[in-house]
């Protein structure tokens, strides 16, 4: 019975520019991911707590394995993954990656999970905090022909039947499937562990493997800024907001003041 | 002219606004048609309402057979008609689900993606709003059918009758589109307030709150707002998720946000910037959420709110 509840788990972690710095564009419109310190993004780490909660839950054969694409510097990200508590990490680095699409991306990514092999759960985050589409949970699902169960707020399992909770647009639905499968998970989820002084020194030990796009047999034509299937053409800082006006509340004042600008601006 | 598909999006065959908005976008970008997938009963009305909007042809999509399946059945449509009618583009809201179908859509179709479109021009040219509304970016798909998730209030609906005319379309659905299943749906309590993503305007509270919403709905009522709120405020039990504004909950793009009690903090930001006036009421001269405002009030919400309430309701009265 608890030899097939091991599980192996994949968690895809991105390194993503700290949101509280400056983030820019370079001169070919892509994000600058240099010039900005970068970090494991807040996001993924709701996705890294669910993969350790799972692992906790089931027994010691379950192995979660960090993969991150991205720059020399991403190699952060995944550690931190690690000093979290993942036992494995990959990282995926390549020139030739620099600038891809949503397109590309999640075709590394699915490489990737396919090389690492017979992976039972795919944990993504919700989305990336730089470019934020939450869509490559789907596209990883689409590729590699998985159920998608995403935006899960609240995780259950038992063995390799998942059911989440999640708030949609217009219902809370509870979403069913079977593992192996691709689930995302909002940070509604649960917080996220910090490292502890343990988690960092066992870290230090845990094996990291970096694999390029000929490791994965991805041709670099297929992937970067070249090949993306969408173009930005123009990336323009927005105009530094004029300084509003400013009253302060003195007995009623202030919302005198609030309604006669409303009306000014024709909303009442 | 070619077609411009565009997805509907609607809950039991009641059609939201978004779906307006984008048939105005479409019209830029060639004929537009509807995609329906809904319940066959409903159809007629909603090809009714789509016509009046604009649309030239109705795709009607009976789910009887995919309803209970999470986005990937609805790509595999998608797929066909695109296959079938070789449209200029195709739109779909930019919602959680509507973002995810368009996903695996590129992939089937081997097709550039861009999503939270604010705007969308010939070409098809697309406007997105990037790192918290700090920049603006135009954005081409060089390859496959541009396949564009748009976000609400991205256009003004425009009446105008189109021809309407129905087309009921069978998809061939995969059993590894049905893999999975929606156990159960709780449809949420409509709360007689506009649509947080649709509403003109957007009055929200934070934890500055204290977990009294009274002034913050008092307000909102007075200027026929939808309510929202910060994180801080959901994350203490004081309003539910679905009306959390920001980076992980719903963003927001209405004529006036504002924001009572809250810091504006950058994850907030990143779900209201783009509001075309921003108002706050904020205890603190220091919130940074000052920064960006129109019009601001250092005052305490529980004095200004209340009485600019009886003084609209006065001025409307
Ligand atoms: C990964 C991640 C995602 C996040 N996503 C979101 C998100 O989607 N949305 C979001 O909002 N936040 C998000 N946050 C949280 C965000 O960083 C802030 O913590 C949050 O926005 C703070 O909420 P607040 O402004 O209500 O509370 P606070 O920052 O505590 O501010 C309360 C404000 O109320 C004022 N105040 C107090 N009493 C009164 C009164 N009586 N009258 C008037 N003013 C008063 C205070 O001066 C203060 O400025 C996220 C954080 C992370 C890490
Ligand atoms: N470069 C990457 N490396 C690893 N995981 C990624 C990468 N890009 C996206 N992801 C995963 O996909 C999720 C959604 O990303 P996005 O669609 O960009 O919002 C993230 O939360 C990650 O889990």
């Amino acid at each position: 019975m608890r030899a097939d509840t091991n599980m192996n788990i994949v968690v895809c972690v991105k390194y993503v520019p700290d949101a509280t710095g400056d983030r820019k564009f370079e001169s070919d419109n892509t994000v600058d991911r240099v010039g900005v310190d970068g970090l494991l993004s807040e996001l993924d780490e709701y996705a890294v707590e669910q993969s350790l909660q799972l692992k906790e839950k089931q027994d010691d054969d379950t192995t979660v394995t960090a993969l991150c694409i991205g720059p020399e510097g991403a190699a952060d990200a995944v550690r931190k993954a690690l000093q979290m508590g993942a036992d494995k990490g990959v990282h995926v680095v390549d020139d030739a990656i620099a600038g891809s699409d949503y397109l590309a991306t999640s075709k590394v990514l699915a490489a990737a999970v396919e090389k690492i092999g017979d992976a039972d759960l795919v944990v993504c985050g919700m989305a990336s905090t730089d470019a934020g589409g939450s869509v490559v949970p789907a596209m990883l699902a689409e590729r590699l022909d998985l159920p998608q169960v995403t935006f899960g707020s609240v995780i259950e399992s038992q063995g390799k039947e998942f059911r989440i909770k999640r708030d949609g647009d217009t219902a809370t639905e509870v979403i069913g499937a079977t593992a192996p499968l691709v689930l995302s998970v909002t940070d509604q989820s649960g917080e996220a562990r910090y490292p502890s002084f343990k988690g960092i020194m066992a870290a230090k030990k845990k094996p990291v493997e970096t694999w390029s796009l000929s490791d994965l047999g991805v041709d670099a034509g297929e992937v970067g800024l070249d090949a993306a299937w969408t173009q930005v053409e123009q990336a323009d800082a927005r105009p530094p907001k004029e300084a509003g006006e400013i009253v302060t509340d003195e007995e009623g004042s202030g919302a005198d003041a609030l309604v006669g600008f409303l009306a000014s601006k024709k909303f009442i | 002219m070619s077609e411009v598909l565009v997805l509907v999006d609607h809950v039991d065959g009641a059609v939201r606004k978004p779906t307006y908005e984008m048939l105005a976008l479409a019209k830029k970008l060639g004929e537009p048609s509807a995609v329906f997938i809904g319940g066959s009963d409903k159809a007629d009305d909603a090809v009714a309402s789509l016509k009046k909007y604009g649309a030239e042809k109705v795709y009607v999509v009976d789910d009887a057979e995919i309803k209970g399946y999470l986005v990937a059945p609805k790509a595999e449509t998608l797929q066909q008609l695109v296959e079938q009618a070789s449209p200029a583009a195709v739109l779909v809201t930019s919602s959680a689900e509507g973002k995810e179908i368009a996903g695996r859509l590129a992939i089937k179709t081997e097709s550039g993606i861009i999503t939270d479109a604010v705007d969308v021009e010939e070409g098809p040219v697309t406007t997105q709003s990037v790192f918290a509304g700090n920049f603006t970016v135009k954005s081409k798909v060089t390859k496959g059918t541009p396949i564009i998730a748009v976000k609400p209030n991205a256009a003004t609906p425009e009446e105008g009758d189109g021809a309407g005319t129905r087309e009921d379309f069978s998809p061939t659905i995969s059993d590894s589109a049905k893999k999975a299943k929606i156990v159960a749906s709780q449809p949420r309590k409509a709360s007689g307030r506009p649509e947080l993503t649709e509403a003109a305007i957007v009055v929200s509270g934070g934890r500055g709150t204290g977990g009294d919403f009274d002034p913050i709905e008092g307000f909102a009522d007075s200027l026929g707002a939808a309510v929202g709120a910060s994180r801080a405020a959901v994350d203490s039990g004081w309003m539910p998720h679905a009306f959390q504004v920001g980076q992980t909950g719903k963003v927001v793009s209405p004529q006036l946000y504002v924001a009572n009690g809250i810091s504006g903090a950058i994850q907030h930001r990143a779900g209201m910037q783009t509001s075309k006036t921003i108002v706050a009421v904020n205890k603190d001269e220091e919130a940074p959420i000052f920064e960006l405002v129109d019009f601001g009030v250092v005052g305490d919400l529980f004095d200004v709110l209340p009485k600019a309430t009886e003084e609209i309701t006065k001025r409307k009265g």
